[in-house]
């Protein structure tokens, strides 16, 4: 069995790499790619199952923190009936998507902003070395001059050094890192296509 | 057709050098973050605490799959390892498909202990579908379930931060990569030692997770001294104006 779905993989894999470089390939890529998109689908279907069963032991467990899961399956099932009744384009279903969710996610990112805030503090404190001054100083620099003050930007600061910083040094940093990362990820694909690791269930 | 050269030279280079590394195992240079993380994957055994591995956001269906495949490949090697503890690990993701694939390989590594029996279906979990919706969910596993190293290694954006918060206050040992730029300084101001650019695909080969895991390093490396060259190259060409 383990041997017929690493065949099958590594198959559908070459057949879509494929795809991309020769014509003949390119249907067959297109069909396969499809029947991905449906499947992926059908994984939010197992995600939510996956949700509900993990929340539904800890209520059943009482475990720490077994309200906030009681509170999840509530809201779930709720949007659930009601999307299925008022389908998502009710007008309910949008205020439900505008008026928790999107609000919901805005307070997470401005308590990122005040815990990024508190890290950079006590970056000193975890790692005292030239590097991580070097980040402050660029993180300072850059800072002052992205500030809008009622006088314009801030002489030398917002108008040659923070966009030195930028545009030279950190866009060739992010380049030489996306570079990195890049062939890391060619030679993991790689890895895969030749069934070295497979992370569908093969040893 | 040129990329299709490259990667015919590279899968044929790959599968040379993991021969090659069959025979001769090489020396690794030191990375602090997987130094910390081999120690861990001993002393969370040993004290009966559990390991999270959180895998990201990152789909498999496009350009993130890699990072999350390097996740995966850490976190068969994990559970490997740690099947046989008290406290058996858990993962998360924040995309289905790569749900999925974390239950299947949190399986495949207890097939691979000779424990399947102990493999329980709940300990891959997607979290949540969005980034901070999977970063809030995971934060839950962090505060109650007895856990003692957070392994963040995947697709990240700044919601990494909400994790590192997390980890902090738990006092746990924290091991971060991403692929993604605003990630990764995220986790470098966050964590002791982050794991910055390719580093996140080295670590099945400090792991000892088999030839060719440390082929696909030495492969990265000759294609880095190729991208050098040609970048020195194409500057120098530039400087003479031949093109």
């Amino acid at each position: 069995m383990r041997v017929f779905t690493a065949v099958i993989a590594i198959a559908a894999g070459a057949l879509v790499l494929g795809g991309y470089f020769l014509p003949a390939l390119a249907p067959v890529q297109t069909l396969l790619l499809n029947w991905a998109t449906i499947l992926a689908g059908a994984a939010v279907l197992v995600g939510i199952f996956n949700l509900v069963s993990v929340h539904s032991d800890k209520i059943r467990r009482q475990e720490k923190g077994n309200a906030y899961s009681v509170l999840l399956l509530m809201a779930l099932v709720v949007t659930f009936l009601f999307a299925m009744i008022l389908r998502p384009g009710h007008i309910i279903m949008k205020v439900v998507l505008s008026g928790i969710i999107i609000p919901v996610e805005a307070a997470l990112m401005g308590l990122l902003t005040i815990s990024l805030l508190y890290a950079a503090v006590r970056l000193l404190r975890r790692r005292a070395e030239l590097m991580s001054i070097v980040f402050l100083i660029t993180a300072a620099l850059l800072i002052l001059g992205s500030a809008t003050l009622p006088f314009g930007n801030i002489p030398v600061i917002g108008t040659f050094i923070r966009p030195w910083i930028t545009q030279v040094l950190a866009l060739g940093g992010a380049r030489g890192i996306l570079i990195g990362v890049a062939l890391g990820a060619l030679t993991t694909g790689l890895r895969v296509l030749f069934g070295a690791d497979r992370p569908y269930g093969g040893n | 057709m040129n990329e299709l050269i490259v990667i015919l030279v590279s899968a044929f280079l790959l599968f040379v050098i993991t021969l090659w590394k069959r025979k001769s195992p090489s020396n690794l240079r030191e990375i602090p973050a997987l130094t910390r993380l081999y120690r861990t994957l001993g002393l969370s055994i040993e004290d009966g605490t559990r390991l999270h591995v959180s895998l990201g956001n990152g789909s498999l269906l496009d350009a993130r799959g890699g990072s999350a495949l390097a996740g995966l490949a850490l976190l068969r090697h994990i559970a490997e390892r740690t099947s046989v503890s008290d406290k058996p690990s858990v993962a998360s993701a924040g995309d289905p498909t790569l749900g999925l694939l974390t239950q299947d390989t949190l399986q495949a590594g207890y097939q691979a202990a000779g424990v399947q029996e102990l493999y329980i279906p709940t300990s891959g979990r997607v979290t949540g579908l969005s980034p901070f919706g999977y970063a809030a969910g995971a934060m839950s596993i962090l505060q109650n379930e007895n856990i003692s190293a957070n392994i963040i290694i995947g697709h990240f954006g700044p919601e990494a931060g909400l994790l590192t918060e997390a980890s902090d206050r738990e006092n746990m040992v924290l091991i971060g990569a991403s692929d993604e730029l605003s990630g990764q300084a995220v986790l470098f101001a966050n964590t002791q030692d982050a794991l910055i650019g390719e580093e996140l695909f080295a670590a099945g080969a400090y792991l000892g997770a088999g030839a060719s895991h440390l082929a696909s390093l030495t492969l990265q490396d000759i294609l880095r001294w190729f991208v050098i060259l040609a970048l020195l190259g194409g500057a120098a060409a530039k400087l003479i104006g031949v093109i």
